[in-house]
């Protein structure tokens, strides 16, 4: 555990080039009272720690430095938790060595 | 409204996509590449270790100009536990060779390059466009796009998917199914830069010459997984993946494995000052032959890493990619070329080269491999590496102890952490898988 705390997510993603798209996010997470054990699942599993849980206890997301491996497609969009899209054309990460 | 025809439509720019596009337009074919990357390949992330062979069948002279980093002459097998790792370690001079077998490349670049290739060809490359929804007629026959741009229907005969592993096109249109938690790995990676005298000297190269770390054991915390290093010209590609159920079940999170990973001495003295310029995440398909969707149908195929086409025990996926893009181009041809539909009856040619290639039948032959590893993975991934390390220090540290003790301590560690039936049973269960 302490060693995972030492790392913050934020310092790789600042390495890399976005193009993003203000206002449109690409990925929504569904309006809910209690997350679902996807949604919290999301917390820990999406690489670029892109969602967080929120003071009223809800999973939202900031999908800025999203990377778009796709894995909470695979884990939490079967289940209606999320609504998921790539970013328009041109839009989001963009790998200078991939 | 469909407000322009082509013959056929590639979804994709990454591997399969851009060997779909390039054979298609070598052969005629009025072809429209869509790619939502800023240019092809910034979308696409790899390891990655480009394999001669499948590419030469597409560009016979791609050393000439392509952007490739190291040639590999040297790979290494690591079985880690905490603080050592044992290796097996395979260094040939005969990979010195003057048409090298497999290489080192990055992704960005080389998909530049391989896309410069398929628009010199004659094809219609369209980048910053992201495809919103394949077009079906009436009868569900696929008869083109609909994209992000401005009047953006398209039409064609036929729309290759080369969409990538999670395939969203496919799987919403409800060709396929999306893949399963359980059958595609996470992966983590960074890109750490060296000065090149620096990264020849810890690696032991000269040159050109390249060497590739595979590593499994506790690095994975018990998950199905692996990590990997892969030497680039001034650059250290390093990373690790594991299955996405398994990191859910664990709630163990992806950089935390990546930064431990890093840390472990074995690890670290490699990596020490480098700089990281980037950091990137990829899913890999694992299920192998039994994951494989419905690979054509009326006005479509897939291929590529949305077909789940990778050969996870060879760490392969990038030539089953080339490979079945060009098949798919092929069999498209041959019935454009015969004036016939592209039905699913007709595009079932596909399927045919598909089978009758070193794609099917290797994926064939290790079926059972992925429930193996993913069932026994806490054996394979955790308990085997650190008997193994146990063995080996048991091994080598000399301190008085008798040697017969010291293999009766050894073979007592193994019947304990798996029983003889367990070992023997690992044994035949990994022949049988392997066959």
């Amino acid at each position: 555990m302490s060693a995972e705390a030492a790392v913050r997510v934020e310092d790789k993603l600042y390495l890399n080039r976005y193009l993003v798209d203000s206002g449109r996010a690409h990925i929504k997470v569904r309006p809910h009272a209690k997350p679902s054990a996807a949604l919290l699942s999301l917390l820990k599993l999406c690489p670029a720690h892109c969602y967080e849980m929120n003071s009223a206890g809800q999973v939202e997301i900031a999908t800025d430095g999203c990377i778009e491996c796709g894995t909470c497609r695979i884990v939490a969009e079967p289940s209606g938790d999320i609504e998921w899209n790539y970013p328009r054309g041109g839009y989001g990460v963009l790998f200078k060595f991939g | 409204m469909i407000d322009e025809r082509f013959d056929a439509i590639v979804v994709g720019a990454g591997m399969a996509g851009n060997a779909a596009a390039l054979t298609l337009a070598q052969r005629g074919l009025k072809v429209l590449q869509l790619e939502r990357g800023e240019y092809s390949g910034s979308k696409n992330v790899q390891g990655a270790i480009l394999y001669a062979d499948m590419l030469e069948k597409l560009v016979p002279d791609f050393r000439d100009d392509a952007p490739l980093e190291r040639h590999l002459v040297e790979q290494r097998f690591w079985m880690m536990d905490d603080n050592s790792h044992t290796g097996l370690h395979y260094r040939s001079d005969e990979f010195n060779e003057e048409r090298p077998n497999r290489y080192t490349i990055i992704r960005a670049q080389f998909d530049k390059w391989f896309s410069k290739k398929v628009q010199e060809a004659g094809a219609v490359v369209l980048c910053e466009t992201t495809v919103l929804e394949l077009l079906q007629d009436a009868y569900g026959k696929v008869i083109g796009v609909r994209t992000d741009r401005n009047s953006g229907k398209i039409g064609a005969d036929v729309v290759v998917l080369a969409e990538g592993v999670s395939g969203l096109l496919g799987t919403r249109a409800g060709l396929r199914k999306m893949p399963d938690k359980n059958n595609v790995a996470l992966a983590v990676k960074e890109m750490h830069f060296l000065p090149q005298e620096t990264l020849e000297a810890r690696f032991n190269l000269r040159g050109d010459e390249g060497a590739v770390i595979e590593a499994v054991g506790t690095i994975s915390q018990g998950m199905t997984g692996m990590g990997f290093i892969y030497t680039n010209k001034e650059s250290i590609s390093l990373g690790i993946g594991c299955l996405v159920a398994d990191f859910e079940k664990t709630g163990q999170t992806p950089y935390g494995l990546l930064e431990k990973f890093k840390q472990h001495p074995s690890v670290a003295a490699l990596i020490a000052g480098s700089e990281v310029k980037e950091y990137a995440a990829h899913l890999i398909p694992e299920g192998g032959f039994k994951a494989i969707p419905q690979l054509y149908g009326d006005g479509w195929v897939v291929v590529g890493d949305a077909a789940q086409l990778n050969n996870a025990v060879h760490r392969e996926g990038s030539n089953l990619a080339m490979t079945s893009g060009r098949l798919a181009a092929e069999a498209i041809f041959q019935i454009k070329s015969r004036r016939d539909p592209m039905t699913k009856k007709n595009l079932a040619l596909y399927k045919k080269m598909l089978d009758e290639s070193f794609v099917m039948k290797d994926l064939k032959k290790y079926r059972d491999m992925p429930d193996l590893l993913h069932i026994q993975a806490q054996n394979f991934f955790l308990t085997y590496p650190q008997l193994v390390s146990k063995a080996m220090t048991n091994f080598l540290r000399v301190d008085g102890t008798p040697k017969r003790e010291k293999e009766k301590a050894t073979f007592r560690s193994f019947l304990t952490a798996r029983s003889p039936m367990g070992l023997v049973g690992d044994a035949v269960r990994l022949a049988r898988a392997w066959r």
